[in-house]
């Protein structure tokens, strides 16, 4: 809501600069978006005398002006307008000057004739397109023939107003028109405001009730009210200037003198109007109801429109003429040839215009305020002050009487509130006076009972109906800045982390210290990244209507974002990135729409770790390092059970020769291993390394319970053997062998090489271990351990045919 | 020549030749050649014999002084020569050492992880709870159960996605609070919650919108908590983030879940408040929006708002580590440049 300081002043004695008062306003009531100064940044824009006006030797279309700046001699302008004349009072923009989109005017030759500046548009000052009103639209504006020359044209224009301009909350609707800002401005600064008073003189013989049969077949709580005047008579033209300028500066195009007093009347009552040409009325028949399904409409700006059966539509003999509250319909719109108008002042439910503006995209000043509510206290007042209006600008009379199609009576709204309650809520310590004053400056008769305050509400602030309204009332006026700072007391509370929280954030350490950064990446995504690389089968929730595919579906997984986000990197030429991301999936449940919600973490990791430094080479990202990295992140979880890796070909996604399954005791809990090339070029990476963890099943697992054990005060013995086996015999299958057959006293087993290049056989290969031995009690004999290994040694040749050597 | 003679000269000799002595090996000689069981010295002591009772202590005495002073002239000469040779390989490892350090690769976390975790660990020490609620959520507890009807005019602030009719991705993270308020058993205490998350709205990506993004929302009810009592948590959030020097203003606002609501203002942590482009010449920055929880709210949750009430703030990480680093475009928190990420390394 624009509002015009000016117009302001028709109301409350204010004179504080524009900026305080938008600050009050902000600090108190709504919030301001800021002040619009129409003039700022213009300069030497200045009235003019069009004294000669001949058409140019050289131009089909210029002509060549002497203008009256108010100087001695007057300056020589060429000006290519169509309505350029002589006699006319026109807007110059002298040499030097600067007018609109900081344009600066410098004197010039056009067509070899000297142009001492220019002659201005609306739009040429700055004037927004959409405000300019049609039939200036296309020449240069004519000022007013008692206009100085040389003096500023910014008040002949409004310019030299300031316009706050405001953003009303969906609760203020009160403050969506002049009358309710002044309200809220008096109660603020403690004045009594000058509200607008009407002047309607009506005819004495033509009763508007012969004229007009209003009939309202929608119930009272969609049309509460509706009334009709009807004016006759009228003959349309433009608006004097000084309404112009007040529509325009409420940010809306001056139309012509029926609209623009609709309009005028709309900004200062904040009630819609709307008028229809009488004639085009069957009758003056008029109806209000719903629509019915297949009922069109074309509305005033020419769309055809299907109506739906919540619209509530103005009918003229049930023909709809006007989408209720919206929009008006184009064959009855006022035109250059009416005379009579037939001018509704109604009220509709919010819901119902609300979902009408929606479902047709019509969101219009008029559907703005009907959805925030309306004063229905106003409603007659407004649509006797516009039938005035309408009367005064067009010449017509006002036929007697207000046809009546509904006119509910409402009851007022009282509010009982204690000052014990307004003082515990705040957190204050005001007193029964200050309270009082607060209300009688917000204009609610009020009455005070001990500690109780009974308030009645006026129609204009229909958003108050609870006692907590009314401690905002009180707690803005009396000003927040007053207001103690103090921390809530009472029974203290423990503050802490569940476990889950805990490990996410250990988690997130754990992977910074292993050296991957975090990432935060959409979880919206297609529906085929949605399901790459998922742990499992699921449907993908889908969103009903989404603004691209790029963004529909809700991720099963997160490694297809952080691949995603490593393709970014790469294209800017980051080459060793390595990024982790810890968030939701969202697998399908059986019959349920929403699906589960499961925490996962994730890697991925391209080039290096390290990258190459001076004297040393980059060590290339492999298998190996990133298993190890979730290795040491497993590690630190203390699961109770084992962690296994299983070579798995069954990822689409993933090498099917360098992945993993983890598995923790029987549980599959991710996987880790190098995203499959065809994939890696899908997503346009390089060869990636990822792994995925099911950290909601993680965390569920059983941990291990910690136990110091003794270290041994007794020395090991390690013995180391090395073999030369099939290929296809696994490191972790040799490595249970050896644990199964080493005895009580082996305590590790560790692979020390592994190698099969030169002099190893095709299909074999070399692996060594070291086995370490040690008795917690007594020293190891010598032949004892060696019994044990050679144990070890036949099994290993028995079983798996290896080759000791 | 007499034995002490011999024995001066012996000494002088012997020191003469330990200064010259110019590697460990010589020194050893020396020593060898010396103090030896056949060096001279023990030959002169041989000669002892030869003298009389009266002048053998004085001689021996006067032997041993020179045996002495050679065995130090010789350890001292050793520790000179030690010494030089560890300086010399000293000398010879000197190293450059303004040339890089290696390398131990370390991520970081993300900035917007950085603003939770510091706000989780404030209103975790206040006794708050942190409460992650499903990004799935009902229409039901996303609108209706905050006040917002289906068709209320404030949904028009938040534009959903929706699943289903009735299902939705979260547009705030106080979805969580009607579940929170339903669940709690006040005679162990009064609520205290913050729910921080990821929350969707519909909205087409640029500089200053994104379709995801994060929030924090925290709720308090108990007996009596007072307006006051909002003002001063917010005031420490405020100074958690941007530090002590900044005030809080709060002035009216609109939530439909909060009466009175306020939108609450910090002094301009990039002018101290004099005015500058960041806070359009203002001198304040809004960052979150708050109020006292609405009784329709509690009443929804079975909670009389006769004897319990409480006031509920929520603010945006994504906003707040724009205002704090000056990052111009919020995608950039969703883009994952390591170029982006690795620039806020200061905080764990």
């Amino acid at each position: 809501m624009k509002i015009s300081y000016a117009w302001l002043r028709d109301y409350l004695k204010l004179s504080l600069p524009a900026d305080e008062l938008a600050e009050k306003i902000e600090r108190t009531a709504v919030e301001v978006d800021g002040v619009i100064r129409p003039s700022e940044g213009l300069k030497k824009v200045v009235v003019g005398h069009v004294l000669e006006c001949v058409p140019h030797p050289d131009s089909d279309h210029l002509h060549i002006c002497q203008v009256d700046v108010g100087e001695a001699d007057p300056i020589q302008i060429v000006c290519g307008a169509p309505n350029v004349a002589a006699g006319q009072n026109v807007i110059v923009a002298l040499p030097n000057s600067w007018i609109g989109n900081h344009t600066k005017i410098k004197r010039s030759k056009m067509r070899g004739e000297v142009s001492n500046g220019m002659l201005c548009a609306l739009d040429e000052l700055g004037f927004d397109e959409k405000l300019v009103p049609k039939e200036v639209a296309d020449g240069i504006f004519i000022l007013p023939a008692d206009a100085k020359p040389g003096e500023p044209v910014f008040s002949y224009l409004g310019m030299d107003d300031e316009i706050i301009d405001m953003s009303v909350t969906p609760n203020r609707g009160d403050m969506l028109s002049m009358n309710g800002t002044a309200h809220e401005l008096a109660a603020i600064y403690d004045q009594t405001p000058t509200m607008p008073t009407v002047d309607l003189t009506e005819s004495s013989d033509d009763l508007a009730d012969d004229d007009l049969d209003v009939t309202v077949q929608a119930d009272e709580h969609d049309v509460p009210m509706y009334k009709m005047r009807l004016i006759k008579n009228v003959t349309i033209k433009p608006s004097p200037l000084w309404l112009q300028i007040r529509i325009w500066n409420a940010g809306m195009r001056p139309i012509n003198n029926v609209v623009d007093a609709t309009n005028y009347i709309l900004m200062q009552y904040g009630q819609p109007l709307h008028a229809f040409d009488y004639d085009k009325l069957d009758g003056g028949k008029v109806n209000v109801r719903l629509a019915k399904a297949g009922e069109k409409l074309t509305t005033l700006d020419g769309e055809e429109r299907d109506l739906l059966p919540t619209d509530l539509v103005i009918c003229s003999n049930d023909q709809p003429i006007c989408l209720a509250g919206t929009m008006g319909g184009l064959d009855t719109e006022v035109t250059d040839q009416t005379t009579d108008i037939a001018l509704e002042g109604a009220i509709f439910d919010a819901v119902k215009i609300r979902k009408t503006a929606h479902n047709h995209g019509l969101h219009s000043e008029a559907s703005m305020r009907y959805e925030r509510g309306i004063d229905h206290s106003a409603t007659q007042t407004a649509l006797d002050a516009a039938a005035a209006m309408i009367a005064d600008l067009g010449a017509g009379t006002v036929a007697n009487g207000t046809v009546i199609g509904r006119d509910e009576d409402v009851q007022p709204v009282v509010v009982d509130i204690t000052l014990t309650r307004i003082n515990h809520v705040l957190g204050t310590e005001l007193t029964a006076d200050a309270v009082a004053d607060i209300f009688r400056r917000l204009d609610f008769p009020t009455t005070v009972n001990d500690d109780t305050f009974t308030v009645t509400i006026p129609a204009r602030r229909w958003d108050i109906h609870i006692p907590a309204d009314l401690i905002e009332e009180v707690a803005r006026l009396y000003g927040y800045d007053n207001l103690p700072a103090t921390l809530p007391t009472g029974q203290p509370t423990i503050g802490k982390l569940n476990e889950t929280q805990q490990a996410i954030r250990d988690s997130r350490k754990l992977m910074e210290s292993a050296g991957l950064t975090q990432a935060i990446s959409y979880s919206l995504t297609t529906e085929t990244k949605a399901k790459a690389f998922a742990m499992h089968a699921s449907e993908v929730t889908k969103l009903d209507f989404p603004m691209s595919s790029e963004r529909s579906a809700l991720r099963l997984n997160l490694i297809s974002g952080l691949l995603d986000d490593l393709a970014y990197n790469i294209a800017r030429k980051e080459q060793d990135v390595a990024l982790y991301e810890e968030g939701r999936v969202f697998f399908s449940q059986p019959e349920q729409v929403r699906p589960k919600e499961v925490e996962h973490l994730a890697g991925a990791i391209t080039g290096s770790l390290v990258p190459a430094e001076w004297g040393v080479a980059a060590k290339p990202m492999d298998f190996y390092q990133i298993k190890g990295i979730v290795a040491g992140y497993l590690k630190s979880l203390a699961l109770a059970d084992a962690v296994t890796y299983v070579a798995s070909a069954d990822h689409a996604d993933m090498h099917p020769g360098r992945t993993a399954d983890i598995y923790v005791g029987d549980q599959l809990v991710g996987f880790v291993g190098q995203v499959h090339p065809t994939t890696a070029k899908a997503y346009k990476v390089r060869e990636t390394y990822v792994f995925e963890l099911d950290l909601t099943t993680l965390i569920a697992l059983p941990k291990e319970r910690q136990q110091y054990q003794p270290i041994s005060k007794f020395p090991s013995i390690t013995r180391d053997v090395a073999m030369l086996i099939d290929d296809e015999i696994t490191n972790a299958q040799v490595v249970d062998l050896i644990t199964s057959k080493g005895g009580a006293h082996l305590q590790t087993v560790k692979l020390f090489d592994v190698y099969n290049g030169k002099h190893v056989p095709e299909g074999k290969k070399s692996l060594a271990y070291t086995l370490t031995y040690q008795d917690q009690n007594a020293t190891l004999v010598d032949d004892d351990v060696t019994k044990a290994f050679e144990k070890v040694l036949s099994a290993l040749t028995e079983e798996f045919g290896a080759e000791i050597r | 020549m007499s034995l002490q003679d011999r024995l001066t000269e012996l000494r002088d000799q012997g020191l003469a030749d330990i200064k010259s002595a110019d590697v460990l090996k010589k020194v050893n000689q020396v020593k060898v050649d010396l103090l030896g069981k056949k060096g001279p010295i023990t030959e002169v002591l041989r000669g002892m014999r030869d003298l009389t009772p009266e002048e053998r202590p004085k001689v021996g005495a006067y032997a041993n002084e020179v045996r002495d002073k050679l065995q130090t002239a010789i350890d001292h000469r050793r520790e000179e020569l030690e010494q030089a040779a560890v300086n010399k390989q000293l000398a010879a490892e000197k190293i450059d050492v303004t040339l890089p350090g290696r390398d131990v690769p370390q991520g970081q976390p993300h900035v917007i992880t950085q603003i939770i975790t510091e706000l989780e660990d404030l209103f975790i020490g206040m006794g708050y709870q942190i409460v992650d609620g499903d990004e799935v959520e009902e229409d039901y507890y996303n609108f209706e159960r905050l006040n917002l009807p289906k068709d209320h005019p404030a949904r028009d602030m938040q534009d959903t996605f929706y699943i289903t009719k009735d299902v939705l991705l979260r547009t705030q993270t106080s979805a969580d609070q009607p579940r929170s308020l339903e669940n709690h058993d006040f005679s162990k205490g009064p609520l205290k919650v913050l729910s921080p998350g990821r929350v969707y709205r519909r909205d087409t990506d640029d500089a200053t919108h994104s379709h995801q993004f994060h929030q924090i929302e925290g709720l308090v009810v108990d007996k009596h908590i007072t307006m006051a009592d909002l003002k001063g948590t917010l005031t420490l959030v405020a100074n958690t983030l941007f530090g002590d020097q900044f005030e809080v203003r709060l002035r009216p606002s609109y939530f439909p879940f909060t009466e009175p609501s306020v939108e609450a203002d910090v002094t301009c942590f990039n002018c101290n408040g004099k005015g500058c482009a960041v806070c359009k010449q203002t001198g304040w920055i809004e960052v979150l929006g708050a109020g006292m929880v609405h009784p329709r709210v509690l009443e929804m949750s079975g909670i009389d708002p006769e004897v319990y009430g409480g006031f509920a703030f929520g603010l945006g990480p994504d906003r707040f580590a724009m205002l704090k680093y000056g990052v111009d475009d919020i995608r950039n928190f969703y883009l994952n440049d390591v170029r982006f990420l690795s620039q806020f390394y200061k905080k764990g």
